[in-house]
């Protein structure tokens, strides 16, 4: 409550979480009106039409797939994951940082959340859409997929329990669900503001059935803030439940450069710091495009940053703690593992991984850089790539040479493969671009929340 | 409830400060069926007009708990009863193996029982409310908080009632219609 938003005129302190002047009324108007009435640009046209054709191009590539079968793809015996599993995990871990903002943040009583929690729980949501649609292709019979879940059926055959595999069935779609849960009732009462700022009949209609009836009673409140209590605290362990599982898929198995207790907290880590690149790349252009640095200031970007040199110095130690067990073990095919990522015919990647994950973000130590929206986009991208790469290091290196030579093998990625993937990139954006355009990008009610008239004084 | 023609007599404010100090002295003064609209959720108002009871937690209990026990009990039939296979020597009922499904299925169904709970609870999706019937009631999406007496309370009568409203100072009264 009490640093929360004053001005400060003490250049050292920290930046506001918005810029003072604000009242619930102008906080409103400002964040209601880049819906119903600010008009859609030619911008926002063309870069929803350039997500729309990649997202054309992967409804081509999977139609392709269905036809023809997975032999299109890059993937043979030994490297049987490829491309599908890399991307899998990319997007699922890209997911992780808006659950991370909306529901840790939350328990944590971090209030600058408030602002960024609705655009990056959006993000998490389209992220796990295109992280679900990787393994449910990649099981080369797609139109049996549902036989991953447990069903009565006629063959009297049910999933295996003991497998990783169908953990992360329910991992994910229980992470799928509650995130669309989490996001929904974050909206409802906001959908009940647009629904009452609506000047056409037809938006009052579609919002206000959205918005299901909200009208703000003090009873309605207190359950709700319950409700989303509880969901924050079932989210939470959930989160990191999530990639936990993933890494499962990989440790369970006996593959060297996989059997490691290191895998879970480690993907976790990464998975928090691919989030948080992904939400900076969103963000920064956002609160440019659409006037929103009262909203998004400084403060947001400068602790997305921190919150990304902490988890990438948790990675960091990672690796330390992979090359060093590679050593320790006395396993020679765990050392060879280490080995050959450093000098084997994938050894750019790696270095690439090193350069991009490790040595590149530490510019962000440098408070100047922390707060310069430029360095950040462009950290945060070389971030991203980074951790695709090292989901590559992980699936395609570890498995391409583990015990016999003679089982040895490469892994070249086709058209195909890229087309997929460059794809959901598309549908991810297409999403994103509705998504600002017709429901609310921040949180206008938690919003309101932060404001100093919102604090009732005796 | 008799139908009177009038759900209640609603108030405007200009702040929750004011709606929170309103709310405390209309039931102080005997009312005690009211309710309270503010565009965002505030601390300790649900208390000022009277509503302690709050069953989420205990729905949110009961369906965690019946998540975790579906999940387990599920794996427990298809893996040791129904469909029994030797994986790699291991027990029919590998238990540790089943934590997984069953943590992720405590929270299914918990986060489920806390959204579903609360919208039925709330008595949501209700699209019609007479509490809409008022113009300025738009407003309590946006910036302006609303205290409703109903023509249920015992102590409800349309002249004192509106009298004693108006002498909380508000910004305006509405007759809500039912």
């Amino acid at each position: 409550m009490d640093e929360r938003i004053q001005p400060v005129a003490d250049e050292n302190a920290r930046a506001p979480v918005i810029e003072p002047g604000y009242s619930f009324g102008t906080v409103t108007d400002k964040i209601s009106s880049i819906v119903l009435t600010r008009p859609t640009s030619n911008g926002w046209f063309f870069g929803f039409g350039v997500a729309f054709l990649l997202t054309m191009m992967l409804l081509y590539a999977i139609g392709y797939l269905f036809v023809r079968g997975i032999g299109i793809w890059g993937v043979t015996i030994p490297i049987g994951w490829g491309f599908a599993i890399v991307n899998f995990v990319w997007w699922i871990g890209i997911g992780h940082a808006g659950t991370l903002i909306s529901a840790i943040l939350l328990l944590l009583r971090q209030s600058w959340r408030n602002s960024i929690n609705r655009f990056a729980e959006a993000m998490t949501l389209f992220a796990v859409a295109s992280a679900g649609i990787f393994p449910l292709i990649h099981v080369g019979r797609p139109w049996l997929a549902y036989w991953l879940f447990p069903y009565p059926n006629t063959m009297r055959v049910w999933p295996q329990f003991r497998s990783p595999l169908i953990w992360d069935v329910f991992a994910v779609s229980t992470y799928a669900t509650i995130s669309l849960l989490f996001w929904f009732i974050g909206l409802i009462p906001d959908l009940a503001t647009l629904r009452d700022r609506a000047d056409s009949r037809a938006l009052q209609i579609i919002y206000g059935i959205l918005a299901m009836g909200w009208r703000g009673s003090a009873r309605h409140w207190h359950r709700y803030e319950t409700a989303y209590l509880l969901l924050a605290g079932l989210a939470t362990p959930l989160v990191l439940s999530v990639h936990t599982v993933v890494s499962f898929d990989f440790a369970i198995g006996i593959v060297p450069g996989w059997h490691t207790t290191i895998f879970p907290p480690y993907f976790v880590a990464g998975a928090i710091y691919s989030g948080f690149a992904m939400v900076l790349m969103l963000a920064i252009p956002i609160r440019k495009i659409f006037q929103l640095e009262d909203f998004i200031t400084e403060r947001h970007l400068q602790n997305s940053a921190k919150v990304m040199l902490a988890t990438g110095l948790i990675v960091a130690y990672g690796y330390i703690v992979e090359g060093f067990m590679g050593w320790y073990s006395g396993n020679r095919y765990d050392a060879f593992t280490i080995w050959n990522r450093l000098h084997g015919p994938y050894a750019f990647f790696y270095y690439m991984l090193l350069l991009c994950n490790i040595v590149i973000p530490q510019v962000l130590w440098i408070p100047k850089l922390r707060s310069s929206p430029v360095w950040l986009f462009l950290v945060s991208g070389v971030v991203l790539v980074g951790m695709w790469l090292e989901r590559f290091i992980i699936v395609v290196v570890s498995l391409h040479r583990d015990f016999l030579t003679s089982s040895w093998g490469m892994y070249y990625p086709t058209r195909w493969d890229w087309m997929t993937y460059i794809g959901t990139i598309g549908m991810f954006l297409a999403a994103m671009f509705l998504f600002v355009r017709v429901l609310p990008m921040i949180s206008i009610f938690e919003m309101r929340t932060l404001l100093p008239e919102a604090e009732v004084k005796e | 409830m008799k139908r009177t023609g009038t759900y209640g007599i609603m108030a405007e404010f200009d702040s929750a400060t004011s709606l929170m100090g309103a709310a405390h002295r209309t039931r102080e003064a005997g009312y005690i069926k009211l309710d309270a609209y503010s565009p965002f959720p505030i601390e300790g108002l649900a208390e000022a007009i009277g509503f302690h009871s709050n069953a989420v937690p205990l729905v949110v209990l009961i369906g965690a708990l019946i998540g975790g026990l579906t999940g387990y009990l599920m794996q427990y039939w298809i893996s040791a009863i129904t469909y029994p296979i030797n994986v790699g020597g291991k027990p029919y009922h590998s238990w540790p193996a089943f934590i997984v499904v069953t943590f992720e299925m405590t929270i299914l169904f918990g986060g489920i029982s806390a959204v579903l709970g609360m919208l039925a609870l709330n008595g949501l999706p209700m699209p019609y409310h007479p509490v809409f019937n008022v113009p300025r009631f738009a407003f309590a999406t946006k910036d302006r908080f609303f205290l409703i007496v109903f023509s249920s309370d015992p102590k409800y009568s349309p002249t004192e009632t509106r009298r004693f409203l108006e002498s909380l100072g508000p910004r305006s009264i509405s007759e809500v219609p039912d």
